[in-house]
């Protein structure tokens, strides 16, 4: 009907028009970046720039670690002993002699690592095994959840509880080069956070190990936590079930072909999985251990880059498309049509 | 619509006609357009109606009002309600009180009721299960707190929200509840609370009041018992409705007398055009129709008071029981991307499935070992008796592993998806909303996101199904021509803007209030030439105008106090232009009441009772008058359309004036004009005795009311003398072409529908540029089911003819110009036979196909319901997007068919905004609808999709290979809370805003060349081949992601937490650069979402990283003093997305879509050649 509506005429004084504004609008101020030709090679090339000399540095620190590695897990087990479990589970400390060859000169601090394969300390059942609120604080001695199945023994909560704790590496080693024993500096093998606040000044390990099955080390039950050092690195539990933990440092220099003897004690039971242990004496670089695959990695990528900022340049030169060329447009391009 | 014998009488009460009633009801749907009087639009049979809602094509459940037409209301069925006697009303039948509650909670039923709500959604339901199946202590992956976080975080968030809501709406009702009305109680009427009113109460309603609830009309202050409602509230209509009190009930008041009496009345229903009641009082037994009426939240007007009793209280009211929410649909993304949810959980199981067979291998191996592997601790030593601890076999063990498989990797499924996918869509529509380009001046009306979830279907639209009448025109009628005794009046070239005719009444001058152009010839022969052939011609044809109509004129005052204006009222705008038009030319209605008019006829005032009026039938088409004339002698006006109104007129009569007649009205459409034909007739004494008897006999008929009036009017309108027709201009809306020529360019076949007859549909089809002159017409218009077929077959084979073959469906798709282009023109009657039961399968096939090949169809004549059933007829064909847009209550039933319904909110009442999806002011809104809002719509919410799928599936994988390297064991290496806040905090922002506020080009390029809208047609941003790119994508970034740094830290000291940290931050950082190498329009929102989320990820990680308790206490800082860390991170993110970028770069530079050159020659500014080619492919089309 025409204009001859009864509206209230209120609505004329409050218009519903939208307020401008450029956000409303959805016009705010914008980049719009457009992969043009040129910006596509520099990218390339900026990263083969960027990666190739990150490669052949990384695979120089690699190359300079010297790294001395050594299995002993099957050559410390008496040739005579068929059953290698039985063998490790029967109790006593059973020693074992290896010889090492320093094949370069060393410069301190080398570290000395143990290597355990095929050990899961990732394994869901093992990593969930602790309670934090246990180790860093003596009140707390009694809560033991999640630690089962190493929580109480003989009815009284084990501190530190749990399958981890239980499991700690107690394999030993003793170096000597010449019949002159290497002093391995124990000291600040672990992080300083665990030390400050994850492991407590006053709590101290109880009940430990006292039960019928002993799983590995003992601790000294005087001693806090905080400073049982090798627990405290065999508590930040390894992410890959191929990985080294702190032993020791030697603060001396290792000349080329210095032969070291170690004595190593050889209690730890990884046969039952297949697992193997290696000793490893080894400098570091400002990239860590040995390992070439970064310094590949990165090569790969920016020989990558740089092949395809080639190519591109190739390409564009030899069939170039003008941008925004609207004969491209798809009601343009096909002219044939009837 | 008008259907058959429907048609509500809202009559003004004519003396002998003292009551009307509606044997009929219709379901609300369809009712809204019962009350329209114009000639728009044409029946329909009821046996296909009928068929129709059976079928289910309008909203269920409705179809018993059908066979209730005819019977007399039954007892059980009744509602009894005793005049005046609350007591006795309520006494026997519990009915509802009058205090409303739309909140949907109490304090107490909030909690379980809001729970049970929300978990209806199946994401929640999933969410749950998890987090239940988490806390089994067996399979327990996440702590308590970290599995049941997201969850809960979502429900709090929702329940809030809905809480908030429903103390706005508690708020709402309980002022509503409170407000005051007059009750008659203990002899005077007092007030009372609106939520005490009970049934059967007789109420007081004071000029300008709200309605307290549904009530019969017993009196008002007007003796003839009128009482004028506005019921803007209920149906949006601002005009105003006559209700009639009983002429039994009128005189009574309760001051005088105490009323008493009884009321059988239907039960309460939805439809609110309808009403059934019989009413005994003082012995007499009177039928109650819906002018009798009147319902909760009209407002009284133009009334002192009106005196009623209450028969629907509170929730049982008509406006209560409509109230309910827009229907919901799903959008086909959504229903797409349902189908690769699908696939991703096959991934999940897959996974699950790799774990558990994984660990059933390592199981197998150790088993006899299991004992003395210290890392696994099978047996508590704890007691002095050793036993197995979580330990139950092989099997089970199996068994743990899939479920605990199935805890970590659920958000395979992204279930946050959905939430971010409602988010985006209500930032969405808040900028569709708020665009300043839909916002209509004339109505100050915004576009209005009615249904929320399907906006992306805005981007797919191929089909337009549109309503003709206030959709491409503005429903705005203006009396353009009138040919009068076989003399063509034409206002358009010999016009004369005068102040119009005006009247002085008291010294007050009194004048229409709208004015119309005159034609001078007419004037002066209206004025002067009363006595000459001609002007007698003229002097009936406007009394015609003036009277046969349903128009109230009111008097409204302007600020001159000398000048008052005539309003007419009426539901029908052709009638109000017809009646200003007599006005103009000295024909002006003043007054009407129950029994007469008042006519003021070049200054005189003249009375002429109405004896009968015969409403207006879709049926008849017509509606005519019966006038007593102050001359005594008794004369029959008709008016209707031509088709039915010139087989009634008498031709031998003036056999020329018949035929310059019939020539003038199909100029007249060809032309575009809406016509209407009139005629009268002298009815002699004995001839008026007879009809009033029958017509006495009909009108107090208790069954078949309706048929006998019909009848009764047919045997009247007979033999008419024709008079003469008009011509009615309906305009078109302001860029109707314009928009329309965008649309097909924008590859949309657009598919008008109208009542309109055949030749007025073309000639708007040609002024709205729907069709052009290069055009192949093919036209069906068929009065048998043979014939139609026939003519069907011819037109395929003739199409094939012309368009080769269907093979070239593509080509068809981009309107190429040489192409030869088809409309097709079929009428409605022709649609019955087609969309008839016994033909459908073949003939629907047919007419689908053939339509399939028609760049434009034009569908004439049709009905509300055949509206629907043409979309349904491509909907069930296709799965093509469609969308239909319309005005009226007509197009309610076709909105509602639609994939996306779009109602214009005009000047029809807000029947097609209610049932619509998105409603707004004006056709040409479509434009930025479709083109630029729903383009954007559609790439931003197919690319958050596919981005979602990816950046859940990439962290899945990543943890899938760690489990590898655990046995098998499903220890997470990034922290549990990582993992939980992964989707909720490190990744998802950044795409929802993404989903918001990304735009791939600017509005302009997008109205400028429409067909950039194809790309959402043919799915380019959404299909299983991105879907599957993105899988292998997926799966490379997380292998690199993963296995460099495991390589890296191979025979290494490094700890599981710290590795975590470095996996979780170079997976957040790939994932976030991932999306921002796609970001078309970076602004500061984009950059802050982007840029914060990975500073926050950080943050969170460092944050998580400093609680002493949680494993990896202090890890991040560790490893982050470590350059290996920085250098891994780096080659991790490089060589993570190189390939995509590379193949994002080919396929840029060598395969570009439309969107990517629209894109650069935005940039560059390139345009301009565009325009030039774009300019000749028009020159291409035209020729």
């Amino acid at each position: 009907m025409s204009s001859t509506n009864n509206a209230p005429p209120s609505t004329a004084a409050a218009s519903k028009r939208p307020k401008y504004s450029k956000f409303t609008q959805q016009e705010l101020p914008a980049c719009k970046p457009i992969l043009t030709p040129r910006w596509v090679i520099s990218a390339f090339m900026l990263i083969s720039i960027i990666f190739v000399p990150i490669g052949v540095a990384a695979l120089f620190a690699s190359r300079d670690v010297i790294e001395i590695v050594d299995r002993y897990d099957s050559v410390c087990v008496p040739a005579n002993e068929t059953d290698k479990v039985k063998y490790i589970q029967t109790p006593g400390f059973k020693t074992c002699n290896r010889t090492l060859t320093v094949p370069k000169h060393m410069k301190p601090p080398i570290f000395v690592y143990y290597q355990l394969d095929n050990f899961y300390q990732n394994h869901r059942r093992y990593v969930k095994s602790r309670n934090d609120q246990q180790l860093r604080d003596s009140k707390e001695a009694n809560s033991v959840s999640g630690c089962k199945p190493e929580d109480y023994n003989n009815n009284s909560a084990i501190v530190p509880c749990g399958l981890i704790a239980w499991s700690l590496f107690n394999d030993t080693y003793s170096f000597s080069r010449k019949n002159v024993p290497l002093n391995v500096s124990k000291k600040d093998i672990s992080w300083k956070s665990d030390r400050e606040h994850k492991f407590g000044k006053d709590v101290y390990p109880q009940n430990f190990q006292s039960g019928s099955l002993i799983g590995g080390a003992k601790l000294d039950s005087s001693i806090p936590l905080s400073e049982q050092e090798d627990l405290v690195v065999w508590m930040r539990t390894a992410a890959l079930p191929t990985f080294r933990k702190l032993y020791g440092r030697i603060e001396v220099e290792l000349q080329e072909n210095d032969v070291i003897d170690v004595t190593l004690g050889n209690n730890y039971n990884t046969y039952s999985f297949n697992g193997k242990k290696k000793l490893v004496i080894s400098t570091t670089s400002w990239l860590g251990g040995k390992n070439d695959f970064l310094g590949i990695a990165y090569l790969t990528v920016g020989g990558l880059c740089f092949f395809l900022a080639v190519m591109f340049t190739i390409i564009y030169l030899v069939k170039p498309r003008q941008l925004g060329d609207p004969s491209y447009l798809s009601w343009n391009r096909n002219p044939g049509w009837h | 619509m008008e259907t058959g014998d429907d048609g509500i009488e809202k009559s003004p009460g004519v003396e002998l006609n003292s009551d009307s009633s509606c044997r009929r009801r219709f379901p609300l749907t369809l009712a809204g357009a019962l009350s329209r009087n114009s000639v728009r639009e044409l029946g329909i049979p009821d046996e296909l109606e009928r068929k129709r809602v059976r079928q289910g094509w309008s909203r269920g459940g409705n179809s018993e009002f059908f066979s209730a037409s005819l019977k007399e209301i039954s007892d059980e069925d009744a509602r009894v309600v005793y005049i005046n006697d609350p007591e006795r009303t309520n006494e026997q039948f519990r009915f509802a009180g009058n205090e409303v509650c739309t909140g949907k909670y109490s304090l107490i039923t909030f909690l379980p009721r809001n729970l049970f709500e929300q978990f209806h959604r199946v994401a929640y339901v999933y969410f749950l299960v998890i987090a239940v199946l988490n806390q089994i202590p067996q399979i327990a992956v996440f702590g308590r707190g970290a599995s049941i976080l997201p969850l809960a975080f979502v429900l709090f968030v929702t329940a809030i929200k809905d809480a908030y809501e429903d103390y706005r709406r508690h708020r709402a009702d309980e002022i509503e509840n409170n407000r005051l009305a007059l009750v008659w109680n203990e002899g005077r009427f007092q007030s009372k609370r609106w939520k005490d009113i009970r049934v059967g109460e007789v109420i007081k309603i004071k000029a300008n009041e709200t309605l307290p609830c549904d009530m019969v009309l017993l009196s008002s202050s007007d003796p003839t018992g009128v009482a004028y409602v506005q019921t803007i509230n209920l149906d949006g209509e601002s005009n105003l409705k006559a209700r009639y009190a009983k002429q039994e009930t009128t005189s009574k008041s309760p001051e005088k007398e105490k009323i008493g009496g009884l009321i059988k009345c239907e039960k309460p229903n939805r439809n609110i055009y309808g009403f059934m009641a019989n009413l005994e009082v003082d012995d007499k037994k009177l039928s109650l129709g819906p002018s009798n009426i009147i319902l909760r939240g009209c407002e009284l007007k133009n009334t002192d008071w009106a005196v009623g009793v209450a028969v629907h209280t509170g929730r049982e009211t008509k406006a209560m029981l409509n109230s309910s929410g827009a229907p919901s649909k799903r959008s086909s993304l959504e229903t797409r991307m349902n189908f690769e949810i699908i696939i991703l959980s096959f991934f999940l199981i897959g996974l699950c499935m790799a774990v558990s067979t994984g660990a059933a291998v390592w199981l197998k191996h150790f088993e006899d070992s299991l004992n003395s592997i210290i890392f696994f601790g099978k047996q508590d030593y704890s007691q002095e008796k050793a036993k197995n601890y979580n330990y139950y076999g092989w099997g089970m063990g199996i068994f743990f592993t899939f479920l605990m498989a199935v805890i970590v990797f659920q958000i395979m499924i992204p279930i946050s998806l959905y939430i971010s996918m409602e988010l985006v869509r209500i930032g969405q529509a808040y900028f569709m909303v708020r665009d300043t380009d839909m916002y209509d001046e004339a109505s100050d009306s915004r576009f209005q996101c009615r249904a929320l979830n399907i906006n992306e279907d805005l981007g797919q639209i191929k089909y337009v199904f549109s309503d003709k009448t206030g959709t491409l025109t503005e429903n705005k009628m203006e009396f353009q021509r009138a040919s009068i005794g076989g003399i063509d009046y034409c206002n358009l070239k010999a016009s004369s803007q005068g102040v119009g005719y005006t009247v002085k009444v008291d010294g007050k001058v009194m004048r229409p209030k709208v004015t119309i152009k005159t034609h001078p010839e007419l004037l002066r022969l209206a004025q002067n030439g009363k006595d000459s052939v001609g002007g007698a011609y003229i002097h009936d044809f406007l009394l015609a105008l003036a009277s046969c109509n349903t128009l109230v004129p009111f008097v409204v005052d302007t600020s001159d106090p000398a000048v008052k204006l005539i309003d007419y009222q009426g539901e029908s705008p052709d009638e109000q232009a017809l009646a200003y038009a007599a006005a103009a030319y000295g024909y002006m209605l003043m007054e009407r009441s129950s029994g007469h008019i008042v006519v003021d006829i070049l200054g005189e005032k003249q009375r002429f009772n109405v004896l009968g009026l015969h409403e207006f039938d879709s049926d008849r088409k017509r509606m005519s008058v019966i006038l007593g004339c102050p001359d005594k002698s008794v004369k029959v006006y008709v008016k209707g359309a031509d088709t039915t109104t010139i087989s009634v007129i008498d031709k031998s009569l003036l056999e020329h004036v018949v035929d310059a007649t019939e020539n003038h009205l199909n100029s007249y459409s060809s032309m575009g004009l809406r016509t209407l034909v009139v005629g009268m007739r002298e009815l002699s004494p004995s001839e008026f005795e007879q009809w009033h008897s029958a017509f006495e006999a009909a009108s107090t008929a208790l069954i078949g009311r309706v048929a006998l009036l019909r009848k009764v009017a047919i045997d009247v309108e007979t033999k008419l003398r024709v008079l003469g027709a008009s011509g009615i201009e309906d305009k078109l809306q302001q860029g109707v072409p314009e928009a329309i020529e965008s649309l097909r360019m924008a590859g949309i076949k657009v598919w008008v529908l109208t009542g309109d007859k055949q030749e007025t549909a073309i000639s708007i089809g040609y002024s709205s540029k729907l069709l052009s002159s290069n055009m192949t017409q093919i036209i069906i218009s068929n009065n048998s089911k043979e014939s139609c077929r026939k003519s069907l077959e011819d037109a395929l084979s003739m199409s094939k003819n012309l368009i080769p073959d269907a093979e070239n469906e593509h080509v068809l798709r981009g309107p190429d110009a040489v192409q030869v282009q088809l409309a097709l023109i079929i009428d409605g009657t022709s649609l019955v036979y087609v969309l008839d039961n016994e033909l459908e399968e073949q003939c629907c096939l047919q007419l689908f196909q053939l339509a399939s090949k028609c760049s434009v169809v034009l569908c004439c004549r049709v009905a509300p319901l055949q509206k629907a059933g043409i979309v349904a007829l491509v909907k069930r064909r296709t799965a093509d997007m469609t969308l239909a847009i319309g005005d009226g209550a007509n197009d309610v039933s076709m909105i509602q068919m639609a994939d996306v319904g779009v109602g214009i909110s005009g000047q029809e009442g807000r029947q097609a905004v209610m049932a619509s999806d998105f409603s707004m002011g004006q056709f040409r809104f479509l434009l930025p609808l479709l083109l630029v809002h729903g383009h954007w719509n559609y790439q931003r919410m197919a690319y958050m999709i596919i981005y979602n799928f990816y950046r859940n599936a990439v962290f899945v994988f990543l943890m899938f290979w760690f489990t590898l390297f655990t046995a098998f064991t499903l220890t997470t290496a990034i922290t549990e809370w990582s993992s939980m806040l992964y989707s909720v905090i490190y990744t998802a922002f950044p795409t929802i805003i993404v989903g918001i506020l990304d735009k791939n080009l600017s509005r302009r390029t997008l109205l400028k060349y429409p067909r950039l809208y194809g790309s959402g047609q043919r799915e380019e941003s959404y299909n299983s081949r991105l879907f599957w790119i993105m899988m292998v994508d997926t799966l490379y970034q997380s292998i690199i992601v993963y296995f460099i740094p495991l390589f890296a830290y191979w025979n290494s000291t490094v700890d599981i937490s710290s590795l975590g940290d470095l996996w979780t931050i170079a997976i957040v950082i790939v994932v976030n650069l991932h999306l921002a190498m796609d970001v078309m329009r970076w602004n500061w929102v984009t950059h802050a979402g982007i840029w914060g989320s990975v500073i926050a990820t950080c943050l969170c990680v460092m944050a998580i990283d400093a609680i002493p308790f949680l494993f990896g206490y202090w890890a991040i800082f560790h490893i982050g003093k470590t350059k290996l860390f920085w250098t891994l991170l780096l080659i991790v993110v490089v060589a993570a997305l190189t390939p995509r970028f590379l193949v994002k770069v080919l396929y840029q530079y060598y395969q570009p879509n439309d969107i990517q050159i629209a894109r650069e020659a935005e940039k560059f500014g390139t345009f301009g050649q565009v325009e030039q080619s774009e300019l000749e492919m028009t020159c291409m089309m035209e020729t």
